[in-house]
């Protein structure tokens, strides 16, 4: 069991990956925050919030919005099968959702989870009862809005036995919260014959450090996909989450989107763990550097036999001046497992680019049309939910020249 | 329509077309016979504009504008289209959605519901080009052309690798595609699309009227001639002697 002495003595610990952040720099963001009442009434908010997917449209089940570290807003249009709350509500409400904190990602794992788990950090709650398909998604949206502030969530994600749910989450900074750092713990518990879809879409500041720590544990038969997607620019970035197949029969997809500009570096991936027999994994990533700094992580970590994994790194350098760097890594504890990687970094292939030219298109729209095409198209499995956004998002990013 | 003059062709660092003359009057279809590797091919990606040629002499006039230095693009929106022999695959991209994108006079919804009738309905959604047969890819091309509606088309060799239970399917779009069938229902259709071709068979010509054809060996035009009449020519006796008794200094 940790001491919060233990965890103190982490708060200097640099993270594994990723440059380091000094922390201290910044100040804690605010948890008494403006209330929004209505996504439509949310004034200039709004407009980012959806460049990140956060909509008003019927077709949501439940709404959560924190802004720098507290919530401001909680709506739920299923009762019956969901419960929304932030994090602290959940553990003042019930005695069991303690027994959840902290038991996928250890407090002392870097300085931002020592920050996050001292600090008591308030976040989202999600909560699927057992056996209920939700028909609709759940959003939820995290804004910085606080200069110089860092953003300490974590969130907790419990979906119980054979029950379904997609979560969309949109996360991004306001125009006047460049310099700030988000943080973000999600611990995800998908049980035995449960299903989560969970997809992030990140849009931040040029300047803005960001990192998340997501873990997820998954019982028999249950299956988690988890799709990241990065298409703006971002000062540092760096984030591998982890699931842990831990019950027969469990698998995972991770599916990850992202762009490099220049002056931006990310270092992101997926890592699946398949700690039960019969377990299944797939990572696959599709990035582009346009000038800036790219790392494409891969793990699969075979522990049972029958485990079987697929991992697929692919980038495409748009630019001179960047760098892009692939690493996919395999391990295997046992015999009987069966586990491949794919890695191919290049460029955008010129007879691709005339062939769309002489159907019309000019030269921006051909890359453009290409590249829409390597990230979302070759990816199976996306939710439909998610195209209007990663088209969007596309087109805004201004691939073509 | 189009007119070339002396044009030299690299390809690499080889030369593959040493001083091309060659016109193609307006309404009128004209083949391009000649052995493999005689640069048939060469010519039309260098009028369509492709990288992977360089024109290093000479001039090509479309709609007598120098298109000799003009972009792909810039040469597709004057009018020009043409249909690949072996087009690249683009993985992530639908047929549909391209189709949709570049469907010229808002045509996009008519071609599309046009695919089911020319058995190409269940590839709008397939990525462009991969995995396609032979006969499916001379089908994806044909529905891009009926979207981009070009004025004059390039096609290089539009029955090759097509099956025979498919080739009046691919013969029938083709024709469509030059003449202009639409209006006045049942009247005598005028062709409106001018068109370059190669064929080695000469199957296509049950479906087109052909007007003039060339015979290209070797990076130069030798000869040409009444296509049927060139066609009967080469089959007897072989390009070799066929440029030999034909011989016209182009």
């Amino acid at each position: 069991m940790q001491t919060g002495e233990d965890v103190k003595k982490a708060l200097d610990k640099k993270a594994a990956y990723g440059k380091d952040i000094d922390i201290d720099r910044f100040e804690e963001g605010e948890r008494d925050v403006k209330q929004i009442d209505e996504i439509e009434d949310s004034g200039d908010l709004k407009e980012t919030m959806d460049h990140v997917g956060v909509t008003d449209q019927e077709d949501r089940l439940g709404t959560i919005i924190f802004i720098d570290n507290g919530m401001s807003h909680c709506s739920n249009k299923a009762q019956d099968g969901v419960e929304l709350l932030s994090t602290q509500e959940a553990l003042k409400k019930y005695d069991w959702v303690k027994d959840y904190m902290w038991k996928a990602i250890d407090p002392s794992k870097d300085k931002y989870t020592a920050k996050t788990y001292l600090e008591n950090s308030d976040g989202y709650f999600i909560h699927v009862k057992e056996g209920y398909k939700a028909k609709y998604p759940v959003q939820t949206c995290m804004l910085l809005n606080k200069n110089k502030s860092i953003q300490n969530l974590h969130n907790l994600i419990i979906v119980d036995e054979g029950a379904s749910l997609e979560i969309i989450t949109g996360c991004s900074t306001t125009h006047h919260s460049n310099d700030a750092l988000h943080v973000g713990v999600s611990e995800i518990y998908i049980k035995d014959n449960a299903n989560l879809q969970f997809s992030m879409i990140h849009s931040w500041g040029k300047e803005t450090g960001v990192r998340p720590r997501t873990a997820c544990m998954i019982g028999k038969n249950g299956s988690y996909t988890n799709n990241y997607i990065l298409l703006n620019p971002v000062g540092s970035l760096q984030s591998y989450p982890v699931a842990n197949l831990n019950g027969e029969g469990a698998s995972c997809a991770f599916n990850t989107m992202c762009l490099a500009e220049k002056g931006s570096n990310v270092d992101t991936g997926g890592m699946a763990v398949l700690n039960a027999p019969d377990t299944n994994a797939q990572i696959m990533s599709r990035s582009i550097t346009k000038g800036g700094s790219m790392i494409a992580r891969g793990r699969l970590v075979g522990n049972a036999s029958g485990a079987k994994a697929h991992l697929e790194c692919r980038s495409i350098v748009l630019e001179d001046g960047g760098t892009t760097l692939a690493i996919p890594e395999l391990e295997a504890r046992v015999a009987d497992v069966e586990m491949t990687h794919e890695a191919a970094v290049g460029k955008i292939a010129r007879d691709q680019v005339e062939y769309l030219m002489s159907r019309g298109l000019t030269e921006d729209e051909a890359i453009a049309m290409i590249i829409r095409g390597f990230l979302a198209g070759s990816i199976e499995g996306l939710p439909p939910s998610l195209k209007n956004e990663i088209d969007a998002a596309i087109s805004k990013a201004n691939l073509g020249n | 329509m189009l007119e070339i003059k002396d044009l030299h062709v690299k390809s690499g660092d080889r030369e593959i077309l040493k001083g091309v003359n060659l016109s193609v009057a307006d309404g009128q279809t004209c083949i391009l016979f000649g052995p493999n590797g005689s640069g048939k091919s060469t010519l039309l990606s260098a009028i369509m504009g492709y990288g992977t040629t360089e024109i290093t002499q000479g001039q090509i006039l479309f709609k007598g504008q120098d298109i000799t230095h003009m972009t792909v693009d810039e040469r597709a929106k004057l009018g020009i289209g043409m249909m690949m022999q072996r087009p690249p695959n683009i993985t992530g991209v639908k047929l549909g959605d391209l189709v949709r994108a570049t469907a010229k006079d808002n045509c996009g919804d008519d071609v599309i519901s046009e695919a089911r009738d020319f058995k190409m309905e269940s590839f709008l959604d397939r990525d462009i080009n991969v995995g396609f047969s032979g006969g499916e890819i001379k089908r994806s091309e044909l529905l891009q052309l009926a979207a981009q509606k070009p004025d004059f088309v390039l096609l290089d060799e539009p029955e090759s690798g097509v099956d025979l239970g498919n080739i009046d399917l691919i013969g029938k779009k083709v024709h469509d595609l030059l003449y202009d069938t639409k209006p006045c229902g049942g009247s005598k259709a005028n062709r409106s699309v001018s068109s370059l071709v190669i064929t080695h068979t000469g199957q296509i010509l049950n479906y087109i009227s052909a007007d003039t054809a060339y015979i290209m060996k070797e990076g130069r035009i030798w000869c040409t001639g009444r296509p049927m009449d060139l066609l009967k020519n080469i089959r007897e006796k072989g390009y070799g002697e066929c440029i030999k008794c034909r011989l016209v200094k182009m």
